[in-house]
């Protein structure tokens, strides 16, 4: 593992991996970026039950994903499942984050690997649908399973991290990762997380598991001794 | 006038002679005022039978009916408004007695958020006489169908502790409640019960409102338009002093009525033989002094500042208390059960004296007290004076109190508290403006009671003072925020809360589940998320798994109290901390129970508080000490340890004029330091620093940290700041681009948007019995929800809300704006060789208390060091 940039670099399987700051996982050897959660249409999907979150949850999700992929320029995009946050998100969608989504799987092989949430959104909007994915050595699936071979990566569970320190604590989204396997951070921009320390992740990780830690300008691994629960 | 007055019917004349009493002229003038229809803010001490008072009127206009027998129709005549559910129950049993021994025939109810849903709904449907409540029950009741029918008998409103409540959101609340009850029950008058105020005039405006509502024409006054010159003086007689001719803000001056303001009360600042300590707030080296002052009293109530503080007094006089004199505590954070315990104890007489904090500020009188100790400075002279009222409830003696500063700074304040006291001035904060989540939040409780017409609501909203200036368009704004969420993106306007009826024009809920959600997120109280405290135990042996050498694992026990999530989310496994008189070492969390185990040995706790003081030091009192540190007269009255430290400041730097602001610089082991002594309190001084650390880091000085105390504010990093033009660090324009930059990525904005979030109905707040672990959820997401908004729609009403509370209360921007405008071109320079006398407190704090203005990523930063050592 080493710090390369604002990123951090590991082997998973046999195939260097590089996570980002941005909550997405950049496979460079294969040219393939990997984002995971993107819970889009999440706001509207609260608004429809009389909770009027912002309506700029997909936009944001959208332009983040759209200036990653502008910089790195992958042949494959991946959204690991949970794209949207409900079976109507598609629907909901405005005109110009549709514009922009389509514009966006049109500039590459894009690949929607199907969560619990989703409602085939590869029918409406384009790309690939598949419930796993192989690329080499690795796995590439929605969620993660016990005892997985090495190079499995997974999302679904939104990790968080907490730490604390100089008398406060910090709770940030983080990567878990044990060398072998890889649990990737919620990309949506209003998905909230599930704490790295919670009895979920203990058969994923039975070692326990290294928190790769959002930060504001770079990903921080904090080893799992250093980790609060909530 | 006196009992045989024509003013109190026979059968309450009896009754006051029954009992031994003479009505007092204040209760008097009630009955007349009220019998007439008139609003009343009555300006009362404790102990001049207030709520008496205010109820008389009510029970006379009642009692006639009282004779009709039991089938008379039950209709709500008078609603009593407290603030707190204690005093709600404690004023209904207390009024029990005079109904019972009249024998009026009265149905009297109190209705709380502890009140069974069945009581709740018999009380919808039969409305009591007279019913007691919550600020959150009016606003319940007003959002519940058939609120009018309720209400459209209503004849009197009492408010009580008026003075709490109308500076804060609940009265934000509660006065948009009351300009609807104005069009609902035009008839009705109010009455105002409160404490001795600083603006009296602006009270009394919060308390009948501004300009009647235009359609249905009558303010609460009885039948008539509560005009200017209705409202114009009232003359009185006898004792009670009546509010004197109109001044320049005429308007509610009428309504005042003055009780007798009780014998002078005797204050005294303790002057121990002690070395005064220079800084902290410990207050150790006055303990023997308080404990001797507790022996020669039957019952003290010793006032603290923070919840900390309580814990140490609390710990350090039993650890003197040789006599074994059964001293209580009492604050916010201990179990309800101990609470009730004590306050039990206190009523009975069986308590020599209890330590509390502000808990006890307010509300029910639990037993004889006869001396207030206030350990550490007073902050406000209004909050002194009212928790002097709390001792010696006969109005014709003198309440005593004795005042403990912990510190040489404190030592001034306390002066120039008993010196405001004696006075009899105070302080008090300028009136507030209307908060827009409160504003939302009653919208939606309009439109889930009965249909509104905008152009109606938006004459009633702006009849209640704090929203008398409201524009249209920010009215408008809000209903639009209620409606769709506000946002310039209409992509929301197919899922409306509210919809506009196409015939009538006007608003409703939805559908029934909106205006159901609407009723579960009801207040602006937002509760900070408390876990339960616990003593842990090893779990039982036979419970555990087989390896018998393994230590069992720790299993929650005995609930000693509640705690700020907050405040256990800084502290990591074995750390102590000081909790309901003990020091308790941290041992992990466990779902809602932080995990903990005696710490016995240790002396002081590793983490030294848990709550800063909930109050800055108030403007009005700065100001008295900025005087008192000039004036070579005042002087001489100081202990001799605080004149010779003011001496050799003089020697060593100076002593700045009161309208002055000192900065010295000096250096300190390898680290440069910049002090500025602006005297405004610690909430504006931690803004300063924010602000000014900025600024020094763009032209270069690269500062490291900052450190605010009420009275000062340090600055430090590696490069001298001698040479820094002062006047432009210190320039007003600090509170434009900078101040902005800042907020953008503070934290506390994260926070405050929150709670106006909540009180809007963007956020649900948590639903009782639900899991802490969702709580955190909705916490984190509230954080996103707040950086996508800011991001996308700067502007948006619920942004500025959160601006506004937070420039209100947890910056302080008012004071601060001021503080800068008062010291251009009156900034005095030191640079000195080392440190000086009034710079030593101030260092000395720098060891105790976290470093301000870190950057979350630095913790995350530590925490990677380690692993990025080791990796490269």
């Amino acid at each position: 593992m080493a710090i390369v940039g604002q990123g951090v670099e590991l082997r998973l399987g046999d195939v260097l991996a590089t996570a980002l700051p941005e909550a997405a996982l950049w496979i460079g050897e294969a040219k393939m970026l990997i984002v995971s959660d993107l819970h889009l249409e999440k706001g509207s999907a609260f608004a429809l039950r009389g909770q009027m979150l912002p309506p700029y949850d997909t936009h944001a999700a959208l332009v983040k994903l759209d200036a990653l992929m502008r910089r790195l320029e992958p042949d494959i995009v991946v959204s690991l499942g949970d794209s949207f946050h409900d079976r109507g998100g598609p629907a909901r969608m405005d005109g110009r984050d549709r514009a922009l989504l389509t514009d966006m799987i049109g500039r590459c092989d894009w690949v929607w690997v199907e969560g619990n949430h989703d409602g085939r959104a590869s029918e409406t909007l384009g790309g690939a649908a598949r419930e796993t994915l192989h690329a080499g050595a690795l796995v590439l699936r929605h969620l993660p399973r016990e005892g997985a071979a090495p190079g499995e990566i997974a999302g679904h569970l939104h990790p968080c991290a907490r730490v604390a320190g100089r008398g406060s604590s910090v709770r940030r989204r983080c990567f878990a990762t044990d060398g072998a396997r890889l649990v990737m951070p919620a990309f949506g921009a209003f998905t909230g997380g599930l704490n790295i320390c919670d009895d979920v992740f203990a058969p994923l990780f039975p070692e326990g598991a290294l928190a790769l830690v959002l930060g504001t300008q770079r990903v921080l691994p904090v080893s799992h001794e250093r980790l609060l629960a909530d | 006038m006196d009992a045989g007055d024509p003013m109190l019917p026979p059968l309450f004349a009896d009754w006051f002679a029954s009992r031994g009493w003479t009505p007092r002229a204040h209760q008097l003038e009630l009955v007349q005022r009220g019998l007439a229809g008139r609003s009343t803010l009555l300006i009362a001490p404790t102990g001049a039978g207030k709520t008496l008072a205010g109820f008389l009127p009510s029970l006379i206009e009642l009692a006639p009916l009282a004779d009709q027998g039991p089938r008379r129709p039950h209709r709500l005549h008078t609603l009593y408004i407290s603030p707190l559910k204690a005093l709600t129950t404690d004023v209904a049993r207390n009024l029990e007695a005079p109904v019972r021994e009249m024998k009026l025939d009265l149905r009297l109810e109190a209705r709380t958020g502890d009140t069974p849903p069945h009581r709740r709904q018999r009380q919808r449907a039969y409305p009591p006489d007279i019913l007691l409540t919550t600020p959150e029950q009016v606003c319940l009741l007003i959002a519940s169908e058939h609120a009018r029918v309720f209400f459209a008998d209503l004849k009197a409103v009492v408010i009580d502790e008026i003075h709490a409540l109308a500076p804060t959101k609940r009265g934000d609340l509660l006065a948009l409640a009351l300009a609807r009850l104005a069009r609902w029950a035009p008839q009705h008058r109010r009455v105002g019960l409160s404490a001795t105020v600083a603006d009296e005039a602006d009270l009394a405006r919060w308390l009948v409102g501004s300009t009647p509502p235009p359609s249905e024409g009558r303010g609460p006054g009885g039948g008539e338009t509560l005009s200017e010159a209705k409202l114009a003086v009232m003359r009185t007689r006898q004792t009670s002093r009546i509010a004197p001719p109109p001044s320049p803000s005429p308007r509610g001056e009428g309504v005042i009525v003055r009780a007798p303001p009780g014998a002078q009360p005797i204050v005294d600042v303790l002057d121990s033989d002690a070395r005064i300590p220079w800084a902290g707030h410990t207050a150790r080296h006055v303990i023997p002094d308080v404990y001797e002052a507790i022996k020669r009293v039957k019952l003290a109530l010793v006032f603290v500042n923070t919840r900390a503080q309580s814990e140490l007094v609390f710990q350090e006089l039993w650890r003197v208390n040789d006599d074994a004199l059964p001293i209580a505590l009492h604050h916010g954070s201990l179990d309800v059960q101990q609470r009730r315990k004590v306050e039990a104890a206190m009523a009975r007489g069986d308590l020599r004296a209890v330590v509390c904090t502000s808990t006890l500020d307010l509300g029910i009188d639990w037993g004889d007290v006869d001396l207030v100790i206030q350990v550490g400075a007073p902050k406000g002279c209004a909050r002194l004076v009212q928790r002097i009222g709390r001792a010696n409830h006969r109005l014709d003696e003198p309440s005593r109190a004795l005042l403990a500063p912990s510190n040489r700074f404190e030592v001034l304040e306390c002066r120039a508290a008993q010196d405001a006291v004696a006075e009899g001035a105070l302080d008090g904060a300028a009136p507030r403006v209307g908060a827009l989540d409160c504003l939302a939040q009653h919208i939606m409780g309009c439109a889930c009671g009965e249909p509104f017409d905008a152009d109606e609501l938006y004459a009633e909203v702006i009849s209640a003072a704090p929203y008398a200036d409201l524009p249209r368009a920010q009215f408008d704004r809000a209903v639009d925020l209620v409606a769709t969420g506000g946002y310039a993106l209409r992509s929301y306007d197919r899922y409306r809360r509210i919809v506009q009826d196409p015939h009538t024009g006007r608003w409703r809920a939805r559908n029934a589940s909106v205006a159901q959600q609407h009723r579960m997120n009801v207040g602006a109280i937002i509760e900070a998320d408390m876990l339960n405290v616990r003593l842990a135990h090893r779990a039982a042996a036979r419970a555990t798994a087989a390896k018998a050498d393994a230590p069992r694992p720790l299993v929650p026990g005995r609930r000693l109290g509640q705690i700020e999530e907050w405040f256990i989310e800084g502290l990591t496994p074995g750390d102590t901390f000081i909790f309901a008189g003990q020091i308790l070492r941290f041992v992990g969390l466990r779902e809602d129970d932080v995990l903990t185990v005696p710490a016995p040995g240790a002396q002081e706790p590793s983490i030294p508080s848990y709550a800063g003081g909930k109050f800055p030091l108030s403007t009005f009192l700065a100001e008295r000490v900025r005087q008192m540190l000039h004036d070579p007269k005042r002087q001489k009255t100081l202990p001799p340890q605080v004149r010779e430290w003011i001496k050799f400041q003089k020697k060593r730097s100076v002593v700045p004029a009161p309208e002055q602001m000192l900065i010295e610089t000096f250096p300190r082991g390898p680290k440069n330091y910049l002090v500025c002594y602006p005297f405004e309190g610690r909430l504006a001084h931690q803004t300063l620093g924010m602000l000014i650390t900025r600024r020094l880091e763009r032209i270069g000085k690269h500062p490291l940290g900052f450190l605010a105390s009420e009275y000062a504010m340090a600055v430090w990093g590696l490069e001298p700041m001698g040479d820094v033009d002062f006047a432009r660090l210190f320039d007003e324009d600090m509170m434009g681009d900078d101040l902005e930059a800042w907020l953008a990525e503070s934290a506390l904005m994260k926070r405050t948007f929150r709670n106006c979030a909540v009180i809007a109905g963007m956020i649900e707040r948590r639903a009782p019995g639900e899991a802490k672990k969702t709580g955190r959820q909705v916490t984190f997401s509230a954080d996103l929800i707040y950086d996508v908004l800011k991001q996308y729609e700067p502007d948006h009403l619920l942004v500025q809300a959160a601006f506004a509370d937070a420039g209100e209360g947890y910056l302080d921007l008012k004071r601060l704006g001021a503080l800068l405008k008062r010291v251009k071109d009156r900034i005095v320079h030191k640079d000195l060789p080392h440190v000086s006398p009034f710079g030593a407190p101030v260092m000395l704090e720098l060891g105790r208390v976290p470093i301000q203005g870190q950057a979350e990523d630095a913790i995350l930063e530590d925490a990677a060091a380690l692993i990025a050592e080791a990796m490269s």
